[in-house]
């Protein structure tokens, strides 16, 4: 990045710290800055009036730290990798879609499909989620600490979804082998999703995952388990009678 | 598919910019909408006995003065406020009453809208071009919904431009796509609901007023949408008192809402809102798919 | 007598029946219920579940050959072969891509994925494509190492099921290819049977191994054109807007999609009609819903020019293109490219007669084999099986497909330079006529001998 100087954009002197206005700074900027961070680059980043833009820190892989202070639109950082991106505010559709690792926390609510297609990292999401939350996940975990919408967790591969609040309708449609943990009420379960036991693995696992997450209010004994019932995973085929 | 937006005042300050507002937001939603934009504006109530009517011609020079003055002849006109290709003028008739004598003389201008405090104007065209084309700035009221618009099977045309009246004091505009309005068009004009496009939209606001005619209220009619209309959409309605909104039960066309002290805004992306003074504190949510939401000056549901 | 020899009297009296089969005089077959829907029916009756297959639809439609080259003659004059240049070459994606493609031939390689075809398949339409001077394009799958190894423009699809999409392979592409649908089955989601998952397959597509892939057949975070836009504008901020973003269609409402594949931004048009191929789909989706290539072209580059758009949004067609002739013809109605899938298959050796001891062993023959979902193809091209995969050689493999591309675009250049062409895009819809009422109201182009265009002048936007 340097320290040339450039409108919207301050280089905090020697602390490897940017701030970049938005109100400024055309978004292509911010992200070119974003994925130009090498081994020297600056660590830490503060994105200012995002007003909804789109795709604000998408596509990050190095390991650095942003906090975007305000809402962001749709795939707030798409695909990231390895960085901990921070929205202090509500995010619009596909919030961390497809995110490969690294972790991206939302303090206010997501809009649909919040964590789609993720393949790894956490994805914490402090107030709610709409519908479709987890959609087609491939291994990322999701933790919300509010309610998420109607068919979360459709066709969910691989990782783990952890509502605290409660679930809308068609939970887990499709679902595959992700795991599905809630707290409050489940308005109706998807085709496929079955409740399944809460052991001490289980337990454990959420512990895990809502320490990481950050939320120290809730008690995995209050959860319940959800999966697939695996009788989508192959065609039904009859055989009557002779050709 | 396209844009959608709608603000209702709270507050004297913002009825005055009220159209400022409205086209700033018209146009963070041209990206989604470039083909052509509208807006239904509530503002300067007609007096008791009379009403409003928007109507558009879209060649230019047109004597509305001439038109007005045949007007005021058989039931008494005041003086048409030209705003690019639109006319608005209070009649003093019932609106039924001054749309027949106008279809009747006048069969080359369209009736856009007709009620106490309705105005609808819309153009093909980018977003940006209609906001400065109709002076939105100019313009103040009480609430208003606007539109932004990218044709998906029918053609870019004025009247295939939302928002589409749907009685009086009423409009539609809609986000999505539906999937059995063919069908329903056939139904509807059996009834005697008229259509001028093959837009699908335009079928969603026929049904609307189909519904209200028969004498369900507005929630009863949107309830009914549920039922009998098939596919993707995003409403709002504009209504005397303020507006509705309804999301089909799949809901995967946007819908965002916002409140503060002043004001009660609804947009089909955040970045709309983002415009609106003191949007940074306001409380802002989603609404549930297939729930209808009214908002009303006397009421809140 | 025991229950065993009123078996054998059963089982000799059917198989005397068996051998009996079969035409001879007096016996008429049914025109609506013939052999195959017979057999259909009674394969339904006894499975309870609809037939999937691969390939395109089988049955006749309009196509390319109903239309015909006007070659020169006393008002138009050829270019000599050799001598006199007809070039090939075509730019992809110069609308807002710093790095367009700029492919030697105008022919690429259709979307298929591994997991529907092996990996050494895979490394042969790259090879070959790559000897050739085109692109090939990843499928349901994702990137094989391979593919990206032995392609030197390799296209990169995102689907709805985003099965192994991650940035790198993004930024890896040369271009990004939106799949909205494909011809064999708009409005479909991919297939890919339990019996095809193998271990990479399965860990690849993050899935279970062995169950039978069914993906969504809507995008995961986007539905309609003003959402798409703000999709392909991440795309671009996440691949530093180098990269052609193309958006592909299953042929059904050409114009509109095509108009409104630009206004969301896309840089390349994929039209694929109903003839497209697949791995694996329902039966009725193939030969059902979808409209013919023929069909679709025209509509297509209307809308292009509506918006002041054609050459500078590209459009690539493909479904059923089987030779020079159709490409050149693709192109002549205003295409900028064509692109082949099962014809390129078919060029590695898929349905050849020299299998045909395979084929015999799991009750096909060559020229019929399209039972492609179920991995056991004996060329060892639609397969998981390592064993029937390690039958194919890649290298021999791209170099047909080489020999088949370079013979398309010969063809093509002989019939350009036989209309006065010096570039295949020259080419255009004055140069064709109709032989059928049906091609030349598709094509818009005039009957045969006449100056008729059935439907000239009605209201086509479709």
């Amino acid at each position: 990045m340097g320290t040339r100087a450039r409108p919207g954009v301050r280089v905090g002197a020697g602390t490897g710290y940017v701030t970049v206005d938005l109100a400024e700074t055309p978004l292509r900027e911010l992200n070119a800055g974003l994925h130009a961070v090498d081994g020297d680059g600056p660590r830490r980043w503060r994105v200012l009036n995002p007003r909804g833009a789109h795709a604000v820190a998408a596509g990050i892989d190095a390991e650095i730290e942003v906090d975007v202070d305000g809402h962001v639109g749709y795939y707030c950082a798409g695909m990231n990798k390895r960085a901990v991106v921070r929205v202090h505010g509500n995010c619009g559709t596909g919030a961390a879609e497809n995110i490969m690792s690294g972790a991206v926390v939302v303090d206010g609510n997501a809009s649909q499909s919040a964590g789609a297609t993720g393949r790894g990292g956490m994805l914490v999401i402090r107030g709610n989620a709409a519908a479709r939350c987890g959609i087609s996940m491939k291994g990322v975990d999701i933790v919300v600490r509010g309610s998420v919408g109607h068919v979360s967790g459709f066709m969910a591969q691989k990782g783990r979804l952890v509502i605290c609040g409660d679930a809308g309708d068609a939970l887990g449609d499709s679902i595959y082998e992700a795991q599905i943990y809630v707290r409050g009420k489940v308005a109706g379960l998807g085709a496929d999703c079955i409740e399944k036991e809460l052991d001490d693995r289980c337990r454990g696992e959420l512990r895990e995952l809502l320490e990481r997450a950050g939320i120290d209010d809730c008690e995995p004994e209050d959860f319940r388990r959800y999966g697939s019932a695996r009788r989508l995973y192959n065609f039904q085929v009859d055989d009557a009678g002779p050709d | 598919m396209c844009g959608i937006a709608g603000l209702f005042s709270k507050s004297t300050d913002l009825n005055e910019g009220l159209g400022s507002h409205l086209g700033e937001m018209l146009l963070q939603l041209s990206d989604r909408g470039p083909d052509s934009a509208g807006v239904a504006f509530y503002r300067d109530p007609a007096p008791a006995g009379a009403c409003k009517v928007s109507l558009l011609e879209p060649a230019p020079g047109y004597d509305w003065e001439g038109m007005r003055d045949a007007l005021a002849d058989a039931f008494g006109a005041g003086e048409p406020e030209v705003r690019a290709s639109h006319a608005v003028l209070v009649v003093e008739a019932e609106a039924t009453e001054a749309e027949t004598w106008l279809r009747e003389r006048y069969p080359e201008l369209r009736v856009m809208s007709a009620g106490q405090t309705i105005e609808i104007y819309k153009e093909e065209g980018s977003p940006r071009r209609f906001v400065e084309r109709f002076a939105l700035a100019d313009m103040q009221g009480s609430h208003a919904l606007g539109h932004t618009r990218m044709a998906t099977e029918s053609r870019v045309t004025t009247e295939h431009s939302h928002p589409f009246s749907t009685g009086l004091d009423l409009c539609l505009v809609h986000n999505g796509s539906l999937s059995n309005h063919n069908r329903l068009r056939i139904k509807l004009r059996r009834e005697g609901i008229e259509f001028q496009t093959d837009n699908d939209s335009e079928v969603a606001a026929g049904y609307l007023t189909y519904r209200l005619r028969e004498g369900a209220s507005l929630e009863q009619a949107l309830e009914g949408c549920l039922e009998d209309l098939d596919g993707f959409y995003t409403f709002a309605v504009g209504t005397a008192d303020g507006f509705a909104v309804l999301r089909d039960p799949i809901a995967c066309k946007p819908a965002v809402m916002a409140e503060t002290d002043d004001w009660v805004a609804m947009a089909s992306e955040y970045r709309a809102i983002a415009v609106l003074p003191g949007a940074e504190e306001a409380a802002v949510w989603e609404p549930e798919p297939g729930r209808v939401y009214v908002w009303e000056r006397a009421r809140v549901t | 007598m025991t229950e065993f020899d009123t078996l054998g009297k059963a089982r000799d009296e059917r198989e005397r029946r068996a051998s009996q089969r079969g035409w001879r005089p007096g016996l008429r077959e049914s025109a609506l219920f013939d052999r195959n829907v017979i057999h259909e029916i009674q394969r339904a009756a006894r499975e309870g579940i609809y037939d999937i297959r691969g390939f395109g639809a089988k049955r006749a439609v309009p196509h390319f050959d109903d239309l015909l080259f006007l070659g020169a003659s006393m008002s138009r004059y050829p270019l000599e072969g050799y001598r006199e240049r007809c070039d090939t070459d075509v730019v992809l994606g110069d609308r807002h891509a710093s790095r367009p493609l700029h492919l030697d031939i105008p022919i690429t390689i259709a979307g298929m994925s591994f997991g529907a075809l092996s990996g050494p398949a895979k490394e042969a339409l790259g090879r070959g494509a790559s000897q050739a001077g085109t692109s090939t394009t990843t499928g349901d799958g994702g990137m094989t190492a391979e593919e990206r190894e032995h392609s030197s423009v390799l296209v990169y699809q995102l689907l709805p099921s985003r099965y192994g999409m991650n940035p790198d392979d993004l930024r890896r592409a040369d271009a990004i290819e939106i799949v909205v649908g494909q011809g064999a089955k708009p409005g479909g989601g991919g297939v890919l049977l339990g019996q095809k998952i193998s271990d990479r397959v399965a860990e690849m597509r993050d899935l279970p191994k062995g169950i039978d892939q069914r993906s969504a057949c809507r995008h995961p975070d986007w539905t309609g054109p003003d959402d798409l836009e703000i999709k392909i504008h991440e795309l671009r901020e996440i691949t530093d807007w180098e990269k052609p973003i193309f958006v592909k269609i299953g042929a059904t409402r050409p114009y509109f999609d095509t108009a409104l594949a630009v206004k969301a931004g896309a840089d390349v048009v994929v039209l694929d009609g109903m003839q497209g191929g697949t791995a694996a789909t329902q039966e009725v989706f193939i030969e059902h819903v979808g409209i013919p290539t023929l069909a679709a072209v025209r509509p297509a580059v209307d809308a292009l020019q509506d918006l002041d758009m054609h050459r500078r949004v590209q459009l690539v067609v493909s479904g059923g293109i089987r030779s020079g002739a159709d490409v050149a013809k693709v192109l002549a109605l205003g295409a900028d490219a064509a692109s082949i899938g099962v014809a390129a298959i078919v060029a590695l050796g898929d349905n050849s007669p020299a299998h045909e001891e395979g084929y015999a062993e799991i009750a096909t023959s060559a020229g019929y084999y399209d039972d492609w979902h179920e991995g056991r193809d004996p060329a060892g091209i639609s397969t998981q099986d390592d064993d029937l995969a390690a039958r194919f050689d890649p290298e021999l493999g791209g170099r047909r497909l080489a020999n088949y591309l370079h013979t398309m675009v010969l063809e093509a250049q002989t019939i350009a330079r036989a209309c006065g062409k010096s570039h295949l895009h020259n080419l255009e819809p004055e140069d064709l006529v109709a032989v059928s009422v049906e091609a030349a109201a598709m094509a818009r182009v005039p009957l045969a001998g006449t100056s008729w265009i059935p439907g000239a002048g009605t209201a086509v936007n479709s």
